[in-house]
């Protein structure tokens, strides 16, 4: 529209830069932790995540020759690698740490007493020596090479896979999905009716009751903490996955009947005159004829409800977790892990990344109900 | 019992006991309480069909009415309360509400939280206005949109850490792994550090002071000139203009420090720790969340401006700046209200931020963390419930906003 009188020339560029600048700038954190979830502690520790993705020039962490010796043509040799790696590429190496960069790759060095060591551009070495090394301290290696990118899945097999792990996430990735799917399924319901009732039904006092439904979307949840968490522990419910359930689908109702309702309110009424004009029931019509038709509300609304209530971490600090930590869900393990583990970023990054997976696998699947739920959800 | 098999029990009963009370229920109803036949039957339908609608309801009303009415009521008792040792409660008037405003840590609470409902949603609302407007003028705007917008599937605790790999430090002797470090160690001191650190963030700084300026006396033109006004208005307006004030305040503060900081050059920075500003990291985690639901409603709101209003502004003679700010956004000023107020409250309720990243050491206390510590460290359910009223207090006029906005919809 804007170029109607056929100017399109810098400002268009403007957009386009000003735009990429902004996506990469909101990229930027998330795909940082991204790469550092596939990198060793090491990796991690030695440089920043962006330098991971380019070939980097860098000291290897000295390395104690060690191996069998062999005999041959009267003199004792050891061989072996500095890197697993095959196509790291040594660009100097030395025995000392006042001079690690001392000699080239490929070059034979005098120990003294007639001891040799070779290391080869591939990370290769060989130490010689005319007697036996038998006990002796044999020498370190420090050398600079030239690594290629190099990523691992150890850190999310270790996290995931690992029984024996305290850190695993394992068992909080099932408690979090216990939580989530009943929490999700049930408001629905509840509210579905509800929002028929409100939209198709005439009485006194529904007017007042949308109002109220419109005050409560934005009570916040704090208040409810402490009187509930009393009710609970009264009524024996304690803390405990009923518990949690119960919240969440209190929590969630305002917004599923306030989302649902809109959308109901909105169907053809002829449909709905017509199916009564046949003789159904309002319970007929709703099963078989709104229910049916608001797919895409209650699927908008799911969606919501799904990603607050995997990513809560208060209510479930508040209703769910008891001391015994049996029923941790993952969001509290990572502020756990934050407390614990503040500098192994490749526990923390994994972590992280293990619990976000899920959610953004259904905002990118899904994320058309998203946008229009938010259209229809916040208050006009 | 296993969760998982206490999970799926739970969906079928649920499920299913939702199904059958809706069922059952109305069969009841037309069935034996007003059945549809004999003489009455006509009688029967009309009282029936009054009865129904509250069938349908009493599960949600109920749900709602424990989850959420009755604890706005019962925290403010509590907050009028005292536990008393050995058992039970005491009424104790106003005296949780005077010990927590005695509270130092009360109101570096308060201040911050004000600080944030300034700054998170102007600046979520500003960075969406401007995503949503670029990316509907370009080929790959739907790509850009969801990639902005993917922050929204993201935990506030997942964010924490993002963010946390951003802002790390780690010694002058090693090699940095935060990205936020390594960029600041790039700037030396000289005149391009200057330039970008200094010169640019205080015209910024000045540039917001003057366009608070501007809203404060928008604000209060009416009432200087004279009109006549509804009297809930006035001390709305006085309000507005008075957090006007307090931004120019604060902002010609910033510049005044910024302009004459020696600053740090070379050494790496604990930005967590930094007194004032640390506040603004976090924010900008929240704001680097909120930003895409701000994008994608605006965005579809502006869409909707009518499309011969922009005409006739070219043929005008308007430019591409003229259209946006003088047009568009005048026509859209209503949804923005809205994105504003939603983020408002995301910022009362934000807690999982501060509780993760800095737990509310190192004078970045917030209201809903200032709350839990109360109610859960110090187990002083009191001075929690008083702090709890005061979230509420200050959702209030959104509520009543709200509520208002949506009678008057439907009538």
């Amino acid at each position: 529209m804007d170029n109607i009188v056929g100017k399109k020339s810098a400002l268009t560029w403007a957009v386009h830069i000003s735009m990429a600048c902004l996506v990469a700038l909101w990229l930027l954190p998330t795909f940082g932790l991204f790469v550092s979830s596939f990198r060793t502690s090491d990796q991690i520790v030695g440089s920043g995540w962006w330098s991971a993705l380019s070939t980097q020039e860098r000291q290897l962490p000295a390395i104690r020759v060690a191996g069998d010796e062999v005999e041959k043509d009267g003199r004792f040799v050891i061989e072996g690698r500095l890197f697993e790696a095959t196509n790291a590429d040594v660009s100097a190496w030395g025995t000392s740490s006042q001079a690690p960069t001392k000699y080239g790759p490929g070059e034979t060095v005098d120990l003294g007493d007639g001891v040799s060591l070779t290391v080869q551009a591939d990370g290769v070495y060989d130490l010689s020596g005319p007697v036996s090394f038998g006990d002796q301290r044999l020498p370190r290696i420090f050398s600079t090479a030239a690594t290629p990118p190099e990523f691992t899945l150890d850190n999310y097999k270790s996290l995931l896979l690992d029984p024996k792990n305290v850190d695993g996430m394992g068992k909080a990735f099932f408690n979090t999905l216990t939580v989530t799917i009943p929490a999700t399924i049930i408001p629905i319901l509840v509210a579905a009716f509800a929002a028929y009732a409100l939209a198709w039904m005439d009485f006194p006092g529904r007017a007042l009751l949308i109002a109220a439904i419109v005050g409560l979307l934005v009570v916040p949840l704090q208040l409810a903490l402490i009187p509930l968490l009393k009710l609970h522990l009264t009524l024996g419910i304690g803390k405990g996955y009923l518990g949690v359930w119960l919240a969440h689908t209190g929590f969630g109702l305002p917004l599923a009947i306030y989302l649902l309702r809109n959308y109901m309110v909105g169907l053809p009424r002829d449909i709905i005159e017509c199916a009564k004009i046949d003789g159904a029931t309002d319970f007929q019509i709703f099963m078989k004829i709104v229910l049916p038709l608001s797919f895409p509300a209650l699927a908008s609304f799911a969606i919501f409800q799904f990603l607050w209530t995997w990513n809560d971490l208060l209510v479930a600090l508040v209703f769910l977790i008891d001391s015994s930590g049996e029923t941790t869900v993952m969001t509290k393990q990572i502020v756990e892990l934050l407390g614990t583990r503040g500098g192994n970023w490749e526990i923390l990054a994994t972590a992280a990344f293990v619990s976000i997976a899920v959610p953004l696998m259904v905002f990118f699947a899904m994320q058309k109900y998203l946008v229009r739920g938010l259209l229809a959800g916040s208050v006009k | 019992m296993n969760p998982a098999l206490q999970g799926l029990i739970t969906i079928i009963v649920g499920v299913g006991g939702c199904i059958s009370y809706f069922y059952f229920s109305n069969l009841f109803l037309d069935k034996v309480l007003f059945p549809i036949r004999g003489t009455n039957a006509g009688k029967n339908i009309s009282r029936a069909n009054m009865i129904r609608p509250w069938l349908f309801l009493a599960p949600a009303i109920f749900a709602m009415g424990v989850y959420l009415a009755y604890p706005v009521f019962e925290t403010f008792r509590l907050s009028l309360m005292q536990r008393v040792a050995g058992g039970g409660y005491e009424f104790v008037g106003l005296e949780n509400y005077q010990k927590m405003l005695q509270e130092a840590k009360f109101w570096e609470a308060l201040n911050n939280n004000l600080l944030w409902l300034l700054v998170v949603p102007a600046a979520s609302t500003a960075f969406g206005l401007l995503a949503a407007q670029l990316s509907d003028r370009i080929s790959w705007g739907n790509l850009a949109k969801s990639l902005i917008f993917m922050p929204m599937a993201i935990s506030f605790v997942g964010a924490a850490v993002i963010w946390k790999l951003v802002y790390d430090t780690r010694g002058v002797d090693q090699e940095q792994i935060g990205i936020l470090n390594a960029v600041w160690l790039h700037f030396s001191g000289g005149a391009i550090s200057v330039l970008f650190l200094q010169i640019v963030p205080i015209v910024g700084l000045l540039g917001f002071a003057a366009a608070s300026a501007l809203v404060g006396l928008a604000v209060l033109r009416p009432m200087l000139a004279g009109r006549n006004l509804v009297a809930w208005a006035i001390p709305l307006r006085l309000g507005a203009a008075g957090a006007a004030v307090w931004l120019i305040w604060l902002s010609l503060r910033a510049a005044l420090t910024l302009g004459f900081a020696a600053l740090p050059y070379g050494e790496p920075q604990t930005w967590l720790t930094i007194p004032f500003w640390n506040s603004f990291f976090l924010m900008a985690v929240l704001v680097w969340i909120q930003t895409g639901f701000a994008m994608v409603i605006l965005s579809a709101a502006l869409r909707g401006v009518p499309e011969d209003t922009i005409e006739a502004a070219i043929v005008d003679g308007a430019n591409p700046f003229q259209i946006f700010f003088k047009i568009k956004v005048p026509q859209i000023m209503g949804t923005i209200v809205v994105v504003w107020t939603t983020i408002t409250i995301v910022v009362l309720k934000v807690f999982d931020i501060v509780y993760a990243m800095s737990n509310g050491q190192w004078e970045t206390q917030v209201l809903a963390n200032y709350m839990y510590d109360k109610l859960f460290r110090a187990n002083d359910w009191g001075i929690g419930s008083a702090s709890a009223m005061v979230i509420m207090l200050l959702v209030m006029p959104i509520l009543i906003w709200n509520v208002y906005n949506a009678r008057k919809e439907m009538r």
